[in-house]
């Protein structure tokens, strides 16, 4: 007779989940130096935004290969329609992110003005979207035995 | 949806890249074309990598001689004549900015690219030709152990040498190939984090003042306010005591200063700012007035605002005088040198040497040439014209002009290379030939 055991497991693994934790806190701290920085004209918190968003894409991006990976090796294979939205949200989030790093390149008031703004405020949103698709919910997968 | 996908990044990549630049712009002269803002997210940036001359010269146009008479150097700068006709050389690098965002970490080793690998000498060289033939018969170390030496000048039997932080004097007797004094220290000069770290030097026309300029300590004042005091200025130091005090302001990166023979003004060559597209902003070539505002960092070419500097000053723009002629974008002017009693002939009579180190941040090079401004009654009168070229081939950087000296007693121009690590004398052919027969009737 054929047995099947159900296994029930989070949807990243919790290397995984470390790694969407900086961009998770990093983001978000961006958004904020942004916001201080066009409120103070204070140079040194877009310089912090610089830095926090160079962080943050750099885990963004190892974040997205295992989004690609996890889609046909890892656990999200067992739950390909929130794996498919998950890397959808990480792409964003990490295309925004380069684009974002290059703008607060630029000097001065051009390093955020209203685009640098958007850019971490969709940054922040993505990230913060990434983090419920991968912390909510669980991904069960039988095996025969 | 899976074409917006696709879509979305082409078209922000294509929005990122920096827009070509109009080579119908006249960007010389006393009111050069200025096109609107674009600071691009990408920069533009070609770094023409160093290449050997494998015996090549650089190009001078008929009539011209061209020959090194100094190689070997280590990161030549400016350069300086003593009476008796031998040439001072001021060899270094300097600079000690910290990286502040992951941007300049990336920049400077891009940047470095297009340098020459050899470590600065800081020190002066000196070079004498004994029998006037054009040629150098003794090479050899004159002074030592400074700190990025730049600047130089000479007044009355006293050479000073303005360091990347400090003004130094050494007395100085006729023929002395050497001075081994540590020299003494005039002022301090400005050099908290020095971003732009050349101090360019001359001496007013009755010698009792020494013009030194100090360059911003940013591109557009990225660094914070705070970093700029006392710097994108130009100081009037008394010669005896060491007081200084600013004389201009505004003024971004003055990377060489000289006295208009015939006026007796203070003029300099000035680097404009960057990352603002390939045809901003002009360098330019400017006599300098006391107590003048020239923009940086609030404006440009007078009063065209910058909006990348916050808070705003209007009532400092209000102010701001334009430059009397401009460049070109990117040029990187870093040689000023007067023609004196008659320059070198023909079109070269009357008016300034201006040394082009070369852009790197355009994607067509613009600079990397020696020109000649041709002045009349003491103005730019007319467009500049090449006096050295080639300095660019197949996209390989084989030397970058930098200080230029005009020697009206040899009727010849001399020029420091900082990638080949040498030095270029220029001369009409007519001297030339004139001067060899001379020399060998000597030799006879």
């Amino acid at each position: 007779m054929d047995a099947t055991v159900t296994r029930t497991r989070s949807f990243a693994n919790p290397f995984h989940a470390i790694l969407l934790a900086f961009p998770v806190a990093l983001y978000p701290s961006a958004l904020l130096a942004d916001i201080t920085y066009l409120n103070s004209a204070e140079i040194q918190w877009t310089n912090f935004a610089s830095w926090l968003i160079a962080g943050a894409d750099f885990f963004a991006g190892i974040v997205l290969a295992w989004a690609v990976l996890g889609l046909f090796l890892g656990r999200a294979r067992h739950a390909r329609g929130r794996g498919m939205l998950y890397l959808v949200v990480v792409a964003s989030m990490f295309v925004v992110g380069m684009f974002n790093a290059l703008h607060h390149a630029r000097d001065g008031w051009h390093s955020v003005g209203t685009a640098g703004l958007v850019m971490s405020i969709a940054c922040t949103a993505l990230a913060f979207a990434a983090a419920f698709l991968a912390y909510s919910g669980t991904v069960q997968s039988e095996r025969s035995a | 949806m899976n074409r917006l996908f696709t879509l979305t990044p082409l078209i922000l990549a294509l929005a990122a890249c920096q827009s070509e630049s109009d080579p119908s712009l006249d960007q010389t002269g006393a009111r050069p074309q200025l096109p609107a803002q674009n600071d691009a997210l990408l920069p533009a940036m070609k770094i023409p990598t160093p290449k050997g001359w494998g015996g090549d010269l650089p190009t001078v146009p008929d009539g011209f001689t061209v020959a090194p008479i100094a190689k070997d150097l280590k990161i030549p700068r400016q350069m300086l004549l003593l009476p008796n006709g031998d040439l001072l050389v001021a060899e270094g690098s300097g600079g000690k900015a910290p990286k502040l965002r992951p941007k300049d970490v990336i920049a400077g080793v891009i940047k470095k690219r297009g340098k020459s690998s050899v470590k600065g000498g800081d020190r002066i060289t000196l070079l004498r030709d004994t029998d006037g033939d054009g040629q150098t018969d003794l090479q050899t170390t004159f002074i030592d152990g400074l700190d990025a030496p730049y600047g130089l000048a000479f007044v009355d039997n006293t050479i000073y040498i303005a360091n990347q932080g400090d003004l130094m004097s050494f007395p100085y007797t006729e023929g002395a190939t050497q001075i081994t004094s540590p020299g003494t220290e005039v002022t301090k000069l400005p050099s908290v984090v020095n971003h732009h770290w050349t101090k360019a030097m001359t001496a007013s026309s009755d010698g009792s003042k020494l013009y030194v300029g100090i360059g911003s300590n940013s591109n557009v004042g990225e660094r914070g306010m705070s970093v700029e005091e006392d710097r994108a200025v130009i100081w009037e130091i008394d010669r005896e005591t060491g007081a200084n005090r600013i004389f201009a302001s505004g003024i971004r990166n003055p990377t060489a200063l000289a006295i208009n023979p015939s006026t007796n003004a203070l003029w300099t060559v000035v680097n404009e700012r960057d990352e603002l597209g390939p045809q901003l902003v002009p360098d330019y070539l400017t006599s300098v007035r006391e107590g003048g505002f020239y923009g940086w960092p609030y404006s440009y070419f007078g009063q065209t605002v910058d909006p990348r500097i916050r808070p705003q000053r209007p009532d400092l723009v209000k102010t701001a005088i334009s430059p009397d002629y401009a460049l070109g974008s990117h040029v990187a002017a870093l040689g000023l040198s007067f023609a004196t009693g008659g320059g070198l002939g023909g079109p070269f009579t009357e008016g300034a040497f201006v040394g082009q180190h070369g852009s790197w941040n355009r994607s067509d090079p613009s600079g990397y040439k020696v020109v000649f401004v041709p002045f009349r009654s003491g103005r730019p009168n007319g467009k500049p014209i090449d006096l050295a070229t080639g300095f660019l081939k197949d996209g390989h950087a084989r030397g970058r002009p930098v200080g230029v000296l005009f020697d009206a007693q040899r009727r010849a121009l001399y020029v420091a290379d900082d990638v080949s690590n040498t030095v270029w004398r220029i001369a009409p052919r007519q001297a030339a030939v004139s001067q060899q027969a001379a020399s060998s009737r000597v030799n006879q």
